[in-house]
């Protein structure tokens, strides 16, 4: 069992009348020449590196190599704990575990990359937030994991997931769409809902450039790492509200790989445009 | 492109903050600490690019440290390898390099002495993703990634070595996935790099170095 395009994953769902996650698993076993066992115990430890990471700091602040970000996950935490979120719990739990793993990644702590260490926070958060306020299992999100890396496969076989070439929209707007994805599936979503729910994403976070201030993976990163958890969470409801997409996952993307390439240099991670070169920032590069 | 798996997608499992940066200096010193095969004494470390110019947010001094430490993507003690690297008595040294621009922008180069007396050379490459490649071994250039377990064979360029090798290796049931030979020039020293499937057994190293023209064997064992 293998597949190239999202059209031919879909297929595969349908004609064995599987999850995107149990034909992601199928996949790994075939292509790979490994068990279901054991690709399972990986994804265990990929999970409690993740929840490890989205919670530490939310109790205490860790302040990043480069000085520029530190406590946010804390100031959430205790924002939602004062009964002050105007979000609810699902989305503030999101955005604050999915910033907590930048706190931790730019301290030279341990994450999963997922896909990339700069985009590390959005899908540990979509999950975490998941499994506290609707009581999953742990092997509910495992599953969820092997969806999201379903979508993440799709769009590094089809397109890219480097800043470098294609913008943040590459890095965040894919996490979050695989989020969307694995968030859908997890709420009883078909697979083809799980794909509106990414090609949803990769829409609104189209264009989305990488300007890293310093060029380091700070900040704006935990702000966008938050955004596409909240991002995640938008497109997974649509989708389970039954809101289709005109736009398949293929063809959204092409077009999001499309639009990457023809991003100038400055906003593809070479921390000469955007953010990074605001007065401001261009202030502290000085300073340093 | 080679076949991507969900462990590529949801992974490495490493220590921040950067894929490139910090996972993929570290893997590039893991493999020269493999390949030089004993304590390492000294080392320096050459950094170009963008190496050169964000190493110190991104950890990169550290991560490259580390790794030559033996420590993994992973392991937590890359964080503390200035420190552990004193406590253990390794000599170690970082140059930036910014007039060589006509090179892969996150490239090091590292010179290693080992307590056994090995002298090594190594440039490599972090791709992206935490992946990186090996590009040049005491000058002589090579490309291998260190994905696969890996004989490097360090060898005159002689008619039937390879046939030996190939032998050493064939003679083990291992089964090969690459084999390049990399040479300075015909008749002179050069290395061929054997990626194989699976671990590599104890007593293959002696077996390759059972010829006349071949010098030496590093071992990277996955």
């Amino acid at each position: 069992m293998d597949f190239k395009k999202a059209a031919e994953m879909l297929a595969l769902c349908d004609s064995n009348n599987m999850t995107i996650s149990q034909v992601m698993k199928q996949r790994e076993c075939h292509v790979f020449e490994t068990t279901e066992e054991e690709i399972v115990t990986r994804m265990e430890q990929a999970w409690q590196i993740m929840k490890d990471s989205a919670t530490e700091p939310t109790t205490k602040a860790v302040k990043s190599m480069g000085g520029l970000i530190g406590g946010e996950a804390k100031k959430l935490t205790d924002h939602r704990l004062a009964q002050k979120s105007i979000l609810g719990d699902v989305v503030n739990k999101a955005i604050t575990y999915s910033m907590a793993v930048l706190e931790v990644n730019t301290s030279m702590g341990l994450i999963v990359a997922s896909p990339t260490a700069g985009s590390a926070g959005v899908l540990p958060g979509v999950m975490l937030a998941l499994q506290e306020e609707y009581n999953i299992p742990d092997d509910g999100i495992i599953d969820g994991l092997f969806n999201a890396s379903a979508i993440g496969y799709l769009a590094m076989q089809n397109a890219t997931i480097a800043g470098a070439v294609g913008g943040c929209q590459a890095e965040i707007g894919v996490a979050a769409a695989m989020a969307a994805s694995a968030a859908t599936e997890l709420m009883g979503g078909t697979p083809l809902q799980c794909t509106y729910a990414a090609s949803t994403v990769l829409m609104n976070m189209l264009g989305l450039i990488c300007d890293p201030v310093l060029g380091l993976v700070e900040y704006p990163c935990q702000n966008r790492n938050a955004s596409g958890a909240a991002n995640a969470l938008i497109a997974a409801e649509m989708a389970l509200a039954g809101i289709t997409q005109m736009i398949p996952l293929d063809e959204m993307l092409e077009c999001m790989y499309n639009v990457g390439k023809r991003l100038p240099a400055e906003f593809r991670e070479t921390a000469k445009g955007g953010c990074a070169t605001t007065p401001t920032a261009c202030a502290l590069c000085k300073s340093k | 492109m080679a076949l991507i798996s969900a462990f590529d997608v949801l992974g490495p499992n490493m220590i921040g903050p950067s894929s490139s940066h910090t996972a993929g200096a570290s893997s590039i010193a893991y493999l020269a600490w493999k390949m030089a095969g004993g304590n390492i004494k000294k080392v320096k470390f050459i950094l170009y690019g963008s190496f050169a110019e964000t190493y110190k947010g991104h950890g990169t001094d550290k991560a490259l440290l580390g790794g030559i430490l033996g420590f993994k993507t992973d392991d937590t003690r890359i964080r503390d390898s200035f420190a552990i690297a004193e406590e253990r008595g390794v000599e170690f040294a970082f140059e930036i390099n910014e007039t060589e621009t006509d090179i892969h922008p996150n490239t090091v180069d590292i010179f290693i002495e080992t307590e056994e007396g090995r002298a090594l050379d190594i440039r490599g490459e972090s791709v992206g993703g935490g992946k990186c490649r090996i590009v040049r071994i005491d000058g002589v250039p090579v490309d291998f990634t260190g994905e696969y377990s890996a004989a490097i064979v360090v060898q005159k360029d002689m008619p039937g070595v390879i046939k030996h090798i190939a032998s050493a290796v064939s003679d083990r049931d291992i089964n090969i996935a690459f084999m390049r030979l990399f040479r300075e020039g015909k008749h002179e020293r050069a290395y061929t790099i054997v990626e194989t499937d699976g671990t590599l057994p104890d007593d293959l190293k002696d077996a390759i170095l059972d010829n006349q023209y071949v010098e030496d064997v590093m071992i990277v064992q996955i």
